[in-house]
């Protein structure tokens, strides 16, 4: 089969893992090597659906033994199988790498034969790429349940990041959907990964030449809507993931139908984004705002609000805490005003320390004032604050109406 | 109106915020020499750079304010912006005000200056993402790039630190002049006559390494492969990926 062959299928059988991500490590360059890591990670295209590819992402082969519902590489679907040999995959990441294309590769596989002779195939290739190649950029590998400890770790000293994923928020669904995993043996691989990237950060503190062990630690991946698991199964199962597995990123992926035969799914007319959206807000709030789950959401209202963005959602449920004064309230408090970012209220906290800060400059500072001004007080009166108008209000006023009607469209069929 | 003119480098404009100091002349514009000017009557100063005049404006500032916030004076005067007059003031008021106003995002010529350095500092990330090299038959990877404001100063130290083992250089077709990197350093130049189409970035096929279209095809492929059909979201792909960066750009610019 061609090269070119190849690049087809197994890329368009890795498209439905979401994550591309190259963030979260800073390994160096060695001296007469290839690349670098960048922390914060580096986008270099945007598919014609505006994903980020940073990564060459595909499948070592499509073949399988599994023969999970959900998964268009499944034993049991009649599809162009390939397989990549180690040294055609090295030749591609080598290539693309140096041409600026891409940060470093995704590289993940069905499962041949069994799962730790998969674990071993992936990890050869990474060990080929760092110790032949001396190849420093970025390399992410799926992290296979069921695989021994020993080859887990073995990849674990080749990778940046390694991943597990869970695709099913909730155990019972899971064990319909693919009868071959459960939630103990994807949990298993996870546990055993966050002692021991501990254990390393520890050891590299102490002496200095100890190997980094996955630096850019775990994410996994949950499919939205393929199931009926609510916004918050799915989202304590994520914040549980947070701070039990120490996990750098939970990824949603709106459930696309792609087995149509598949009588245990819902055929869905369109993939939820939507709501996948709304969790990934959802998500940012619990990781980067400091917002505990029940602030977002809780056992009255299991599902997100779809009209508003979380953080809006909330500041409608407390009026009380609103409007604040953003010339003395705390760092934390601003932040959590709707149409205040990060940056803003940095640049807010930064600035009112030399006098205080009036509309105009909040404006010019990023802050969105169309959903701000009903939530804070500042220098000026403003005229409309929530303490004036009823929070029903607000609501009808900042309701997303395009967000409701791509929603709508999403659910039309489903209702039929 | 008291009009300075300086030659277009940073240490031209450093040179000229000295002399305004000795002088004690307020300038009203500062201006590179390229720039056409009026015939009314104006008090025209040319000014000449000279590397010590600049370098103890430059000291004196690092004394003043962090690193970060000189850095931001160089990012912003690569904008060609016509933002030395609002560099000039701000450099003022760090020398004349006795504490540090380096981070009062409430004055708006700071406000100003700190958003233009946001544009700029974009635009070298987006070179950073979205450059393509082509591999030439001389083993010399190279790019054009056509950005929006001088950013290739911002690009070095990116490109020497991942690409150690490989000669590269980075072009600007717009204002004629690139980088190259030779394995030791990376030094500044012009390519007379250079031969790249202005509407692919590619350098002949001639001058291409034998498998340098192969693997432009197969990154074409790879990139109609990963996408999602049925998530099909061209906004969001022009957001993150404004159509202005896809004529040097293979997956989306298929000309050659």
């Amino acid at each position: 089969m061609e090269i070119a062959e190849k690049v087809k299928i197994l890329s368009a059988s890795a498209k439905y893992d979401v994550s591309c991500s190259s963030s979260g490590s800073n390994r160096p360059n060695t001296k007469g090597g290839l690349g670098n890591a960048v922390y914060a990670g580096i986008c270099h295209s945007f598919t014609d659906d505006g994903r980020c590819i940073a990564l060459l992402k595909t499948l070592l082969t499509n073949n399988c033994i599994y023969d999970c519902a959900y998964c268009i590489n499944r034993k049991s679907n009649d599809i162009k199988r390939a397989a990549f040999t180690v040294k055609e995959i090295v030749d591609l990441t080598i290539n693309f790498y140096r041409r600026n294309y891409i940060e470093g590769l995704f590289l993940s596989s069905g499962v041949m034969r069994n799962p730790d002779f998969t674990m071993q195939q992936l990890a050869q290739v990474a060990k080929e790429l760092r110790t032949i190649h001396r190849f420093n950029g970025y390399i992410h590998l799926k992290a296979i349940p069921g695989a021994s400890e020993e080859s887990i770790r073995n990849a674990g000293f080749y990778a940046d990041r390694l991943s597990v994923n869970i695709e099913i928020p909730s155990e019972q669904n899971l064990q319909k959907l693919a009868p071959e995993k459960n939630f103990k043996g994807i949990l298993q691989p996870m546990n055993y990964l966050k002692t021991n990237i501990l254990e390393n950060k520890e050891d590299r503190r102490k002496f200095h030449k100890t190997p980094m062990f996955v630096p850019a630690g775990q994410s996994t991946q949950l499919i939205i809507g393929a199931t009926p698991d609510s916004d918050l199964q799915i989202l304590s199962l994520a914040s549980g993931l947070y701070s039990g597995q120490n996990l750098k990123r939970v990824y949603y992926s709106a459930y696309l139908h792609v087995n149509t035969l598949e009588s245990r799914l819902p055929a869905l007319p369109e993939p939820p984004k939507v709501r996948e959206n709304r969790l990934y807000q959802a998500d940012w709030l619990l990781r980067l705002y400091g917002f505990g789950l029940n602030e977002i959401i809780d056992e009255t209202h299991p599902n997100l609000d779809i009209s508003v963005d979380p953080k809006l959602g909330f500041a409608l449920r407390n009026p009380q805490l609103f409007p604040i004064d953003v010339n003395k309230a705390d760092y934390e408090m601003i932040v959590r005003v709707p149409g205040i970012g990060i940056r803003s209220a940095k640049l807010i906290v930064l600035s009112r320390k030399f006098g205080k800060l009036g509309f105009e400059q909040l404006k010019k500072m990023g802050v969105v004032l169309k959903r701000a001004k009903y939530f804070i007080r500042c220098n000026e009166l403003s005229a409309n604050n929530i303490k004036d108008i009823n929070p029903f209000q607000i609501r009808k006023e900042l309701m997303s109406t395009t967000v409701l009607k791509r929603h709508a469209d999403e659910l039309q069929l489903k209702l039929f | 109106m008291n009009i300075f003119i300086y030659n277009g480098t940073f240490e031209g404009f450093l040179t000229a915020i000295f002399d305004a100091y000795e002088m004690k002349i307020v300038p009203d514009k500062i201006i590179p020499s390229e720039t056409e000017y009026s015939l009314f009557p104006d008090n025209y100063y040319n000014i000449q750079p000279d590397k010590e005049k600049s370098d103890r404006v430059w000291n004196g500032l690092k004394k003043k304010i962090s690193e970060n916030t000189c850095k931001m004076i160089y990012t912003v005067f690569l904008s060609e912006s016509a933002m030395e007059k609002q560099l000039y003031d701000f450099i003022c008021k760090i020398f004349d005000t006795p504490y540090n106003i380096e981070s009062n995002m409430g004055d708006a010529n700071i406000l100003n200056l700190r958003n233009m350095e946001r544009k700029v500092h974009k635009e070298a990330v987006r070179m950073i993402e979205f450059i393509r090299f082509q591999k030439m038959a001389d083993n010399i990877f190279f790019a054009s790039i056509s950005p929006a404001y001088d950013v290739i100063p911002l690009l070095i130290k990116h490109f020497e630190a991942r690409f150690t083992d490989q000669k590269w250089i980075i072009y600007d077709l717009k204002r004629d002049y690139g980088i190259f990197y030779n394995l030791k350093e990376t030094v500044q130049m012009t390519i007379p006559n250079l031969r790249v189409s202005h509407n692919s970035g590619q350098v002949s096929d001639e001058a291409k390494d034998i498998d340098e279209n192969l693997f432009q095809s197969l990154w074409q492929d790879y990139f109609d492969s990963i996408n999602i059909k049925e998530r099909k979201n061209p906004k969001l792909q022009r957001q993150f990926m404004p159509a202005r960066y896809w004529k040097f750009m293979p997956e989306k610019n298929r000309l050659r």
